[in-house]
């Protein structure tokens, strides 16, 4: 409906947002201003106009003064158009007759050492704005439905509990008529689990991890709602919020998955023995390369699903992968009437059509590597804190006996190196959280195993957590020598007979004011935590940004920080930064409730600022086509004219700008409207 | 190849067997060095205690001149390839500093414009004229009458005089890995570990103290402390059984050869001869050992085994 | 039993002077040293050092000049660049100590005799008079300002150093001496 029929009546505020405008602006002297413009009705100032009083004020306006049309000179329209824009809604008026004038962010605050001038560009700018919004249009927001079910990639702590939590509150009735609404769950891994499956025990508490873990596995593997896709990688997605399409890509087991009982007599029939053949083994990266496994395996013992798989690097039916049949096969043999084995397995692919998407696909442990100076790879007695988290486990690699790498040996000094590759300008200038935390609980899992002397060199104890403190206190109680001094060099090089055969730590005191040197046994490296090697491939399927480090960009790290800037899509847990493992599962809760909050209002509003084709001007030409960012334009092939889906498009105005014919229009940016804008600021002298 | 040749003060001193070798092991490869006309000294350590900017001055002539070569300056020295690179880095980083070194320059109409490249003799040797080269040069690979520990037919081990490779412990010191480890790598470096291979010696591989300080100065100036450093270098090297020490830097080498007798008074004896990677090289290329100042080694040398006794002796290793 | 009572007072502290050396390019780094102690712990001096590196850095980052000054620490950097190469914050300690080195001398500020600052200097005035440095004449030198006992205690490496023809106490000086002055000098014409 055009006003142009009816007389346009404008209603112009002028905002002090406190001092913010008003010390500098002199809001008055605009309203009196704006108040000599042609069309404008009534013109006042205000000293917030964003609280209750303001918008009712403008309610209150609109019905008194017929106003059909209202401008608000304030702040950024980012903070407060959504505000306004209601006010007038709720007085009647199509919000879409409002318009928004910066005069903070775009005046007072960087002319704050000039108020005359300020001044009168805040009244350049109203006029502009007036006689923009004299040209405005009606527009109605369009809704996109929101398809009901959920794709969660990783399937480690943060996907599963996030996966429960969404899982649990269908309702899938039989008899509904409804389809049933699901959960994707797609890992990467040939099991869920993620690294806390990994761990021993979890600080404060000293709870089993596996212990308080596998449950909730199990559960997702049984649960109705969820669909678990495990040894599965996301390819692509495509579509917008509400509307996902993702390829899924299935990498083969060489298992056919449903005649698998997970009775695992293929891997103890295995022609590949450890005794016979321990070179045709492969590194066990479950026990992070400290023992062995045979090339059909199941990751660990509690892998959910209890499927094995075929690795067909190390299989001996396969060379380098390829597959040539050359192997007797006795795993088939054992499998027997189940005939779960296929060799010709293939990669699968599938496509899943989801409304909303949560990433939740974790970090990875810090290259030990690239910190040579600690003798990772160099010396046999450095470990890792993955590699002793195995170490120490009843279910890991030596069966939870702590011994060196002679596999016999059992240490009676051990040091342990805090912030390796943390905190540090030349690898990762971030603090990985969760290192000193782990560091005390690996101090007293060793001790408690070996009745070693504990060393911990750090440079602060950082214990942020409820119940960290305290846990800091019963390892202080347990007599652990904690020495405040960052190492610089682990070397086997012995001054003194007792250092012979040793490795030994030099690091200054710095508490007690002196220069050390430990001999210790062991030596155990407290990695940081970073980014997935793949981080930037995963967001970039995901149109996400990740931040400086590397990390999952959240939307805003106080007030959004599981909302990426894609509508629809949500992280969780230490894909985000590092995090420990309360924080990881609030955070999987909070992604599942934004959601389920999706899901269930079952729609998404669209700003109308979309633009649209002029059917009888557009000559057929195509030039639009291949410059939209978000691929929303499309070509009727029957009628020779492009067109325009509105739902994917966001409003950036490349085509209107392009178009050689003029024939595309943007609503709120049309003409007349944008060309009115100017002619207003330019019009003030 | 050529290059412009800056020796610094020491190598004209007591270093100066380090030039003595250097020099016709470069031209028996076919390389070319031209010496800096009227270098003056770096100013090392010492001169950047004093006055900055009087140091980077006294660099950036020796670069100036090398400009004016146009040639790649050679800098066997480590504190003076430290000094060279320091400054040239300080030069590009500090706008302040540029400017103050010009107008010094200028003073006396010398340029300097952007930057020259400054090699380590390490360097050019591996990555320019390559290890493969300078293999098929070595005429006598190095290698001791001693005692060798072999395997007998019948699996017992017997013990005879026979032929074995030399030893070596690959000693770099700081200044040519810290903090710039433009070619080689400032943890483990491997150039003359290679290089010594090459040569068809043994390298001791897992010498920890291979990048550790000696103490530079400190051995004339505070004994107390720069001797222990010393001794600690060489107690190892004798722990890891090497027959010599090989050292790239002149003060290195003064300090490991020179202070024995010291040494032996405070702590114990710990006797092991040093020399300069060049002499291996001369020696392996069959050059004659007065030539390559190795008479010039306080603690000396031991005689190699020459390829008639190699040829005479059943070698244990082929 | 000697008490002695230490504490120090805000007085004590040269208001600015860790400001003054932070602003020495190159410098800049030392704002952001967390005192973990890296340095300290790879320096082969630290042990004979009265403050340790990361003492020094702190001291000096606090304004207490007089102590950082007159420190043997100071002094007992090799230069060797350990806590440079493994410093987490990248701050560059050895060249900070060169910059304190400096300013010890300028303001004459070490113990006498001291043979570090004193070699420095005659190497200095060595390289400045004569363009090189020859290393015998210069140890002499040092030994007769500092302690001529010590010469004599080193009458066997003397022998040692004749005997491989490494012992000369000629000077070695360059053409260009009077240009090399010249370009010593012009640094000091202008603040530089």
């Amino acid at each position: 409906m055009s006003a142009k029929q009816e007389e346009i009546r404008i209603g112009f505020y002028v905002c002090h947002c406190g001092h913010n405008i008003g010390k500098t602006v002199n809001c008055p002297e605009v309203a009196k201003f704006v108040a000599t413009l042609p069309h404008v009705v009534h013109s006042v100032d205000y000293k917030y106009m964003c609280s209750d009083p303001g918008q009712e004020l403008i309610r209150l306006d609109i019905q008194q003064h017929k106003l059909n049309r209202v401008v608000v000179a304030s702040c950024s329209p980012l903070l407060h158009e959504h505000t306004f824009r209601g006010a007038c809604a709720a007085a009647g008026l199509n919000p879409y007759y409002f318009q928004m004038v910066n005069i903070r962010e775009h005046d007072s605050w960087v002319h704050a050492d000039n108020p005359v001038e300020a001044t009168e560009k805040a009244k350049a700018l109203a006029q502009a704005a007036v006689e923009r919004v004299a040209q405005h249009k009606a527009l109605e927001v369009k809704r996109v439905p929101i398809h009901q079910d959920v794709l969660i990639v990783g399937g480690g702590i943060a996907g599963i509990h996030a996966a429960l939590t969404i899982a649990n509150s269908f309702e899938n009735t039989p008899d509904s008529g409804k389809p049933p609404r699901k959960v994707y769950l797609v890992e990467r891994e040939p099991s869920i689990g993620g690294h806390m499956a990994k761990f021993d025990k979890t600080f404060p508490t000293l709870d089993c991890a596996a212990c308080i873990l596998t449950p909730k596995m199990s559960e997702v593997g049984a649960h109705e709602n969820i669909e678990l896709m495990t040894y599965s990688e996301v390819a692509k997605m495509d579509g917008y919020v509400g509307n996902y399409t993702v390829t899924v890509r299935h990498k083969p087991r060489y298992i056919i998955a449903d005649l698998c009982t997970g009775c695992q007599d293929c891997i103890s029939h295995c022609v590949v023995q450890p005794e016979k053949s321990p070179k045709l083994m492969a590194a066990n990266e479950f026990n992070e390369g400290l023992d062995k496994r045979r090339p059909v395996y199941i990751p660990f013992p509690q892998a959910t699903p209890q499927i094995v798989l075929i690795d067909p690097m190390v299989c001996l039916n396969f060379r380098k992968g390829v597959l040539t049949d050359k192997c007797k096969k006795s795993c088939v043999t054992a499998c027997g009437e189940k005939k779960a084995i296929d060799f010709t397995q293939k990669e699968t692919t599938e496509e899943l059509k989801v409304g909303t998407i949560i990433v939740a696909t974790g970090f990875k442990a810090f290259d030990s590597r690239r910190k040579p100076e600690y003798g990772y790879g160099v010396y046999p007695n450095v470990y890792t804190a993955l590699e002793v988290e195995r170490l120490v486990n009843a279910s890991g690699p030596t069966g939870g006996h702590v011994v060196l790498r002679d596999g016999r040996t059992k240490p009676k000094t051990i040091g342990i190196i805090h912030c390796v590759g943390s905190r540090d300008e030349r690898t990762h200038k971030w603090c990985s959280r969760v290192c000193c935390m782990y560091s005390l609980k690996l101090a007293h899992l060793l001790h408690e195993h070996t009745g070693a002397e504990m060393y911990n060199f750090y440079i602060d104890i950082r214990t942020p957590g409820k119940g960290y403190e305290e846990f800091y206190g019963k390892l202080l109680e347990e007599g652990v020598n904690f020495i405040r001094g960052r190492v610089g060099e682990v070397t086997d090089w012995a001054m003194t007979p007792e250092e012979e055969g040793k490795l030994v730590i030099r690091v200054e005191d710095t508490l007690a004011g002196m220069v050390r040197r430990i001999p210790v046994d062991m030596v155990v490296l407290a990695t940081g935590l970073e980014p997935q090697a793949d981080a930037q491939e995963v967001r970039r399927i995901f149109n996400m940004s990740c931040g400086t480090e590397g990390f999952f960009l959240e939307r805003h790290p106080k007030l959004a920080p599981v909302n990426t800037f894609t509508d629809g899509i949500f992280i969780a847990g230490a894909c985000q930064g590092p995090r420990d493992i309360p924080d990881t599962v609030a955070q999987a809760g909070a992604a599942a409730a934004e959601a389920m909050a999706l899901i269930s209002r079952g729609f998404v509003e669209q700003e109308p600022n979309t633009a649209f084709i002029l059917d009888a001007e557009c000559s057929g030409c195509k030039s639009c086509i291949p410059l939209c960012p978000y691929t929303a334009i499309l070509f009727d092939e029957a009628r020779k004219k492009a067109y325009i889906n509105e739902a994917l498009c966001k409003g950036c105005g490349t085509c209107v700008a392009s178009c050689p014919s003029g024939s595309i229009v943007q609503n709120l940016f049309e003409d007349d409207q944008v060309f009115s804008e100017i002619h207003g600021v330019l019009a003030y002298d | 190849m050529k290059y412009s040749y800056f020796p610094g003060c020491s190598l004209k001193g007591l270093g100066r067997a380090y030039e003595e070798s250097l020099l016709p092991v470069m031209a028996h490869l076919g390389v070319e060095v031209q010496e800096l006309p009227d270098w003056n000294c770096c100013g090392a350590t010492a001169y950047m205690s004093v006055d900055e900017g009087r140091a980077s001055v006294l660099a950036a002539r020796n670069l100036a001149i090398a400009q004016r070569m146009g040639l790649s300056v050679m800098a066997p020295c480590s504190a003076c390839y430290l000094v060279l690179n320091k400054t040239q880095h300080n030069l590009a980083e500090y706008p302040a500093m540029r400017q103050t070194v010009d107008r010094a320059l200028g003073a006396v109409n010398l340029t300097l414009k952007g930057e020259v490249p400054v090699r380590h003799p390490l360097d050019v040797l591996t990555n320019d004229i390559g290890l493969e080269a300078i293999r098929q040069k070595v005429t006598h690979p190095l290698r001791l009458m001693g005692e060798v520990t072999e395997k007998a037919a019948d699996g017992t081990l017997v013990r005879r005089t026979g032929v074995r490779p030399l030893k070596v412990v690959p000693y770099y010191g700081c200044q040519i890995v810290r903090p710039y480890a433009t070619f080689d790598d400032k943890n483990d470096p491997t150039t003359m570990d290679r290089l010594i291979e090459a040569l068809g010696a043994e390298v001791v591989t897992d010498y920890r103290l291979k990048t550790k300080c000696c103490g530079g100065s400190l051995t004339g100036t505070v004994p107390d402390a720069g001797l222990r450093l010393v001794y600690i270098l060489l107690k190892e090297a004798l722990k890891h059984g090497a027959d010599c020490i090989v050292t790239v830097c002149p003060l290195c080498q003064y300090n490991l050869d020179a202070f024995h007798a010291q040494i032996a008074s405070r702590y114990e004896p710990v006797r092991i001869p040093t020399v300069y990677f060049s002499q291996l090289m001369g020696l392996a290329f069959g050059l004659p050992a007065r030539e390559l100042g190795l008479h010039r080694g306080v603690v000396p040398m031991p005689a190699l085994a020459g390829p008639e006794a190699v040829a005479a002796a059943q070698p244990a290793v082929a | 039993m000697e008490i002695t009572r230490t504490i120090k007072y805000e007085a004590d502290r040269v208001k600015g002077f860790g400001r003054e050396v932070m602003s020495v390019p190159g410098c800049e780094q030392l704002e952001s040293c967390i005192q973990c102690g890296t340095c300290s712990g790879v320096c082969p001096m630290s042990i004979y050092m009265e403050y340790t590196p990361r003492q020094i850095m702190e001291l000096t980052r606090s304004d207490f000049k007089k102590e950082v000054l007159t420190s043997n620490t100071i002094w007992l950097c090799v230069s060797c660049y350990a806590c440079t190469t493994e410093c987490p914050r990248e701050i560059r300690i050895t060249d900070i100590i060169y910059e304190l080195k400096q300013r010890a001398i300028k303001e004459h500020q070490y113990p006498r005799g001291f043979p570090i600052p004193v070699l420095a200097q005659e190497f200095s005035q060595m390289v400045y008079k004569n363009g090189r440095v020859a290393e015998l004449p210069l140890v002499m030198k040092l030994f007769l300002k500092t302690n001529p006992l010590a010469a004599m205690g080193n009458w066997r490496m003397g022998m040692d150093l004749m005997r491989t023809g490494r012992f000369t106490l000629a000077s070695e000086r360059i053409e260009a001496r009077e240009d090399l002055q010249k370009m010593l000098d012009a640094i000091d014409a202008k603040q530089g």
